[in-house]
């Protein structure tokens, strides 16, 4: 099975009066990575949720292969949510827990689920509410991962996560996603760790779209330029600084925006070391300005 | 790694081109799969195969059904002479309209090429006025 396409085209979603998704439109397609980034309470749980089918649009229009989710259950069976606050029987142990979801999941891979479980060292005797908040996390992407969902979205599960798992959960999404593409969406406001997974990324902030593209274009949104300071300061001089760094002769600056040919060709010919920026940079900039 | 501002598939594929002229990639040696690739450096596997596929389009790899992908016969050579025309080409070629442009002659440019390349000695002490003149 392979991945489904995500289209979301004007979504609104209000809770009263508060306005959660302001007509947000992106495109996903099938079968890649895809980081939707946000503040806390930027909307991005909400948006989620509406591919989920767990809350309906106020407006606006999701398709997921082609459809719309809401009370579809043939497509709902194929898309899962795995949200930090569990969505699996927390009373109930492992086994009984497996049971169900290989009901709901037509690509469920009991094998592969109990693997997972031996990888984290999760208890098979107690009930999920037993569990640490890390053991929870990693018992989300175990439900998460055996799925095989064409749409898979976790929603910050990996949060919860130490270190070693969280890079143990990155390593299986990985080595999973190469035998079984699909379509995933991992939503974070700490990306640092996974950027280089993504095909693409979705910036939300306040509930409005920031920018959606491929991760290559988004890249090239800035540069870091690393010199001598005085070369340095001349070559960045009107650009827009989102970082500066200094070590004694040497400063490194990360600027913002398009950069044209002259900006770069002066910068080579002034023995500056011209490299990328890191999503989570642009990331922290775009919506540290945008909010205020 | 990876921390160039070029997609980071070309910057994968320069890699991969850099250790086979480096010598740490034999020809006919196997080479890592996508997957592999991906999740040694934690990358998005298109990614990793889009800079393969583009190695074996240049004909500096080749995939062998099942097997996996090696490093083809005579790859070593053949990005050493494309590196040396880019070299020539890229950056020989800008100093030499420089000094054309400042009057310096063959005659003296040849002269300061043997010198530099035949008397270690004399790098030496370049080099160390250079570390002087920083402090």
């Amino acid at each position: 099975m392979s991945g489904y396409a995500v289209s979301v085209r004007d979504l609104t979603v209000r809770y009263g009066r508060t306005t959660a998704v302001d007509r947000v439109s992106f495109d996903l397609e099938a079968d890649g990575i895809y980081g939707l980034l946000g503040r806390n309470g930027s909307g991005k749980t909400s948006t989620l949720s509406v591919l989920a089918s767990l809350r309906r649009a106020t407006a606006g229009t999701v398709l997921v292969d082609g459809a719309d989710p809401f009370e579809n259950e043939a497509l709902m069976a194929g898309i899962a949510l795995i949200r930090e606050s569990g969505d699996v029987l927390a009373n109930a142990k492992i086994s009984v827990n497996f049971d169900y979801f290989r009901r709901v999941r037509p690509a469920w891979d009991p094998d592969f689920a109990e693997e997972l479980v031996d990888v984290f060292g999760l208890n098979r005797k107690k009930p999920i509410s037993t569990f640490s908040r890390g053991q929870k996390s990693a018992f989300g992407a175990v439900i998460g991962l055996a799925s095989r969902a064409p749409l898979t979205m976790f929603d910050e599960v990996y949060l919860g996560m130490d270190a070693p798992s969280r890079y143990r959960f990155y390593d299986l999404l990985l080595a999973d996603y190469a035998e079984h593409p699909r379509t995933i969406i991992l939503s974070s406001h700490l990306i640092s760790e996974i950027e280089r997974l993504f095909s693409g990324v979705v910036v939300i902030d306040e509930g409005r779209l920031l920018l959606s593209e491929d991760v290559d274009e988004f890249r090239t949104r800035g540069a870091t330029f690393t010199g001598p300071v005085a070369a340095v300061d001349a070559v960045t001089a009107g650009l827009r600084v989102v970082a500066s760094r200094s070590l004694g002769p040497t400063k490194e600056v990360t600027v913002y925006g398009d950069l044209d040919e002259t900006t770069l060709a002066g910068a080579r010919s002034a023995d500056i070391a011209i490299g990328g920026v890191s999503v989570q940079d642009l990331f922290v900039h775009l919506t540290e300005k945008e909010s205020r | 790694m990876f921390d160039g501002r070029e997609p980071i598939y070309i910057q994968i594929a320069d890699q991969i081109r850099g250790d086979i002229l480096a010598g740490n990639l034999a020809e006919g040696e196997q080479v890592m799969s996508t997957t592999q690739y991906a999740t040694t450096f934690r990358i998005n596997p298109a990614t990793a195969a889009k800079a393969f596929a583009q190695l074996v389009d240049e004909g500096v790899l080749y995939k062998q059904r099942g097997v996996g992908m090696f490093v083809a016969e005579g790859a070593p050579a053949r990005l050493r002479s494309d590196r040396r025309e880019t070299f020539l080409a890229e950056r020989l070629e800008p100093v030499l309209a420089e000094a054309r442009v400042l009057g310096i002659g063959s005659a003296d440019l040849i002269r300061w090429i043997e010198r530099a390349g035949d008397d270690p000695e004399q790098t030496t002490t370049e080099d160390t006025t250079t570390e002087g003149e920083q402090r």
